[in-house]
């Protein structure tokens, strides 16, 4: 049946549709296609140099990976920053900076603001770069431990994903802070000052009233932080090259190891699909999270 | 009386509590400026080194050793040209999509947002060896086209549905008049509401570009001529492939790449009243 001969109400529907055809098309084309192509080459023993065919091995690479000592440690690895940085850096941190700009004067809190804000906003590499002379043994941070006589040592090369997790802490505390900023200002201030004035003190309100408000806000930024630090790459790139070693070594850098430098291409990307499930599960909690607003 | 006793009480402890507050925020600041700090003073600085401190003497030399075709005018005009043809793409397909979805009700609007939503959160990270791969079969690997393409596709999501929120703040009843007038969907989308929503368009598009303006990976690994880098990768070779590095040129570089996003953020935010709504507009 042609669009011409549809009937009239289908026409309609299809006449108002058509704007969002050319987002659909470049979704489709450029997203949706990867991915679908990542699914099947996930399955094949593809290679960048020197094979004219792949074939179809079947979850080969997936076992493959589970045996690989390297994966895992990049698997351990991510854990490790996923945790440090998003979790617990930038997530509590980010509460805390909005929790105390609700209390600070304006210049101090347009100060911090604009501070954090500048580090967030920055381009991933420059940060990168920041926070490597930030680290690095002749750097500033050794130089502070030194004025304060603490010991100090490279961090870089002793403590890499202690350093990349900082940097991402850095890097991206902003978001939590205006998520947490955004959260906190819808709070009616009579609960709070209800609770001051019955004599409950700082820590209480916040354990008792605070948080429990803005749970869900909690929940969309843990989600969105994620998300985020599972796909790190430039910055750790730009610090450490995954390095020493693979000390550092994130999955995503383990997957660009494995495409460029060891030519797996079918390898790498079953790496990828195995991060981007973990991607999907995460995402589909979101949405559940945002579910009632759509 | 005795009210009024706690009421005073109450004040004092505010303004005690708000030292205590500034005092907190002016230390993490501190901490957070201490990696900016090294960028501005380095790059003023003619023998600059990995640590904060005071310059030797002030110069612009960094920024004259810099200020070539080669190390900075190519890869600036590069960036724009990708980054900048990608967000009009963006902008505009985003625009053109939202539109049906914020004002005609359908029973696929909430599968497709929820889709979109979906897409929106996916590491787009993970993704990249599927697409150079892909790339390298289809014959669009290190073309602009192509690297410009996938950008809009990865930013896409995103901007459809703010585009679609702040779209939904535009009160229909405008719209009607135009339409028993006889005007087109294009012709209301492109003369009323557009219009109505230009704090909603410049958040989208500053967002979309500042995303890809930063973005590192893509053209990393989608680019391979260096004559076509950006300056997100050509800083990167500037740095690695010159085994004595000069700090001090790197962070010149480093602020010029940097300040055309920082501009535009100040101006959205100024715009918004404030930096939270990126914040508020991403919470939902």
């Amino acid at each position: 049946m042609t669009t011409a001969s549809a009937p009239p109400k289908l026409r309609r529907s299809l006449v108002r549709a058509l704007p969002v055809s050319p987002a659909l098309i470049v979704l489709l084309l450029f997203l949706a296609g990867p991915i679908v192509y990542c699914v099947w080459i996930a399955f094949t023993d593809l290679r960048l140099t020197g094979q004219a065919q792949s074939s179809f091995v079947g979850f080969e690479n997936f076992r493959e990976a589970f045996g690989d000592e390297e994966f895992l440690n990049a698997v351990w690895l991510t854990l490790v920053f996923t945790v440090l940085s998003s979790l617990i850096g930038q997530n509590t941190l980010g509460l805390a900076l909005a929790a105390l700009m609700q209390r600070a004067s304006k210049p101090v809190r347009t100060l911090t603001g604009g501070i954090v804000i500048t580090a967030w906003v920055l381009p991933e590499v420059v940060a990168g770069f920041l926070l490597y002379a930030f680290f690095r043994r002749e750097g500033t941070l050794n130089a502070i431990l030194g004025w304060l006589h603490l010991p100090s040592q490279n961090w870089l090369f002793t403590l890499p994903i202690l350093a990349v997790s900082f940097a991402n802490v850095w890097r991206g505390t902003a978001f939590s802070m205006l998520v947490y900023s955004a959260a906190l200002n819808e709070i009616p201030k009579e609960i709070t000052e209800a609770a001051e004035v019955d004599g409950a003190g700082g820590w209480r309100r916040m354990w008792h009233i605070t948080l429990p408000m803005i749970r869900r806000s909690i929940g969309t930024n843990l989600m969105l932080n994620t998300l985020q630090t599972l796909s790190v790459f430039g910055l750790i790139w730009v610090m450490t090259r995954g390095g020493p070693g693979d000390k550092s070594q994130t999955l995503p850098l383990f997957m660009y190891e494995q495409a460029f430098q060891n030519s797996l291409i079918g390898y790498a990307t079953a790496v990828a699909l195995l991060l981007l499930l973990v991607g999907s599960l995460f995402s589909l909690v979101y949405i559940r999270l945002l579910r009632t607003e759509v | 009386m005795a009210l009024n006793h706690l009421g005073l009480a109450l004040t004092d402890r505010r303004r005690g509590r708000r030292l205590a507050a500034d005092a907190g925020l002016l230390v993490l600041a501190a901490a957070f400026m201490l990696p900016l700090a090294w960028v501005v003073l380095s790059a003023l600085d003619p023998r600059a080194d990995l640590r904060v401190k005071a310059p030797d003497g002030l110069t612009l030399d960094n920024f004259d050793a810099i200020l070539t075709s080669d190390v900075t005018f190519t890869p600036l005009l590069n960036s724009l040209i990708l980054c900048g043809s990608a967000t009009l793409l963006t902008v505009v397909c985003a625009a053109l999509a939202a539109y049906p979805l914020s004002r005609f009700r359908s029973r696929l609007n909430r599968p497709f947002l929820l889709t979109i939503i979906f897409a929106t959160s996916l590491p787009i990270t993970a993704i990249m060896v599927p697409v150079y791969a892909l790339f390298v079969q289809v014959d669009l690997i290190d073309t602009m086209q192509g690297t410009i393409l996938f950008f809009a596709a990865s930013q896409l999501p995103f901007a459809i549905w703010l585009m679609k929120n702040f779209m939904d703040g535009v009160p229909k009843e405008l719209e009607e008049a135009a339409w028993t007038d006889g005007a087109s969907s294009l012709q209301s989308l492109v003369r009323i509401v557009l219009p109505l929503m230009g704090p909603g368009v410049s958040v989208v598009t500053v967002f979309s570009f500042v995303m890809m303006w930063g973005n590192f990976f893509v053209p990393f690994m989608l680019l391979l001529t260096p004559d076509q880098m950006p300056a997100a990768v050509s800083i990167n070779e500037f740095f690695g492939n010159r085994g004595m590095v000069a700090y001090g040129q790197l962070a010149a570089f480093s602020i010029i790449y940097s300040t055309p996003v920082i501009l535009l953020y100040v101006l959205v935010a100024r715009r918004l009243g404030g930096g939270f709504a990126l914040g508020g507009a991403v919470k939902g």
